[in-house]
Order: C-alpha cells, then structure tokens, then sequence
C-alpha cells in the first residue's frame, strides 16, 4: 500500500485499506484509489462501480463477484480484466466499499 | 502436450508482513465425487483467483464427476459413513435420506451466494484458471474428452499436471 497516495487522499482508512466511511467518496477520489492500485477506469470500470455501489446501498455488504456477474452486464472474464490480482477486493475499494466478506 | 501454462493475471512478488513470501500460485486436485467433497476444492481454487493468484484444478477419479457434462448437476450429499453429518449411516442408508440431504444443502449454499457445480466450474474458468481431467482415470472410466463439460482445458497425465504446477502449492482433496 502506498501510504503518500493515501495521505494524498486524506480520507479515514479501515485497516485493509478501504474507505472508512463509503459516503466520503467521490468521483475523484475513485479515480485516487484506482491510481493506488494502479488501474485507469474506463467506462467499464464504472459500470461494475457503479453497479457495486447501488448494490451496497440495498445490502450493506460489498458484492461478490457473483452478484456483479449476474446483476449488472460485466461477466466473470471482464471483471478479471478490469480489475486484475482481485476483482471483488479492488473494485470494492476503488468504489469507496469495505472489503467483500464473502469467499465466493 | 505442451507444459506451458496460460497467462493468468498477475502475480508480484512481495513479502507478507509476518515475513514469509505470500502464496502465489496453487493446483487443488478433486479426487472425491460427493458433493461435499468437491466444493472446498472449488472454492479453494475461486478463492486462490480472486486473491490474485494463479490457480489449476486437477479432476481424477470420482472428482471427475465434477466436470463431466451428464453428472455434473446431479451430484449428490453423502449421508453414510460420516459421522459430522449427525445422521447415523443405518439412517442414511435410507431412501430418499442423500437427496434429502442434497437439497438442503444446495439451498444452504443458495443462500450463501454458492453457486451450482457448473456454474462455478464457469466462473472459476472465467477468472482464467486451468481445469483439467486426469489422463489415468479418463482412460480407466472409458470417457472421452466429449463427455466434458466446455469449461474443462485437457486431459493431463500426472506429469503434465505437475509440471504445470510448477512452483505451486499442492492441495488434495
């Protein structure tokens, strides 16, 4: 984890590195953390951040890469693509969310 | 065949703060075929993917149930002969007691956002994990590649298999 990006952003952290509170974010600072991770979204990127985010909303719980592939458009494959070493922990984080609790 | 692996996304080395280098890589054999024995071999496999490690499925024996298009969506609890199930083996015998059993668990696992068997061999194929089917057992059961379900890459022999997982952690189930 790069902690001068994170002091960049200057926004509370829980301890995997998330946002402490999902309703600090933003826009910008999705683009922030998807630099930290060292991904430049596309429009793709924001249909699962999107989707992620809404899903959030509804549940209370991050999405598994199960609920994306079936509820929004980006199937198993793309999400590997878009998100790459951990699509369910980075997009969680990139979309200002705790981490996934589930193993799926 | 050849022993080349297909590119999977990512794998950086760095250290893990209690100092020892994270797994990077894993190859889960499957070798029972009820339904509780072949799950945690799934979701080890999803599991290791979705940490950004590269991962291979080795299917042999009765596992091969698992990948072969005909059983694969009807595979079964085993209700004899294991004691934590908390039904005694002269009950589970029974009738009617393995699909019972069965149903409760896919409903279980429904609720816990587990997907089916070919479901989640798709997904696991989809995170681009190898699938593969021991050569051994292909030829002792008599199959052909054809009775496979789409998700599965090859048949391997065992030397294919291993030299695959070079530089894995090897789990058996």
């Amino acid at each position: 984890m790069d902690t001068q990006t994170e002091k960049k952003l200057n926004i509370e952290r829980d301890e995997d590195g998330h946002l402490a509170d999902y309703t600090e974010w933003n826009e910008e600072v999705a683009e922030q953390l998807a630099e930290e991770e060292g991904i430049e979204l596309t429009d793709r990127h924001w249909v699962v951040i999107n989707f992620m985010r809404d899903d959030y909303e509804e549940k209370k719980e991050a999405p598994s890469i199960r609920r994306i592939k079936t509820y929004s458009d980006v199937g198993t494959k793309e999400l590997y693509q878009l998100f790459p070493k951990g699509p369910a922990k980075k997009a969680s984080k990139i979309a200002g969310l705790p981490k996934p609790k589930g193993c799926i | 065949m050849s022993a080349q692996t297909k590119p999977q996304t990512g794998v950086e080395p760095e250290m893990h703060e209690n100092g020892h280098q994270p797994i990077k890589k894993v190859s889960v054999i499957i070798s029972k075929g009820s339904l509780e024995e072949v799950y945690p071999g799934l979701i080890m496999a999803n599991g290791a993917r979705m940490e950004g490690m590269e991962a291979n499925l080795f299917f042999t024996f009765f596992g091969l149930e698992a990948i072969i298009d005909k059983t694969m969506d009807d595979m079964k609890v085993s209700t004899v002969g294991n004691p934590a199930m908390h039904i005694p083996s002269l009950i589970g015998i029974m009738p009617g007691m393995s699909a019972f059993a069965t149903k409760k668990m896919k409903k279980d696992m429904e609720e816990l956002d587990i997907p089916p068997v070919r479901e989640f061999l798709e997904m696991i194929h989809d995170s681009g994990a190898g699938i593969y089917a021991c050569r051994a057992t292909v030829d002792m059961f008599g199959l052909t590649e054809d009775d496979f379900c789409e998700y599965v890459d090859e048949v391997l022999t065992v030397g294919e298999f291993y030299e695959k997982s070079a530089g894995s952690q090897i789990i058996f189930t």
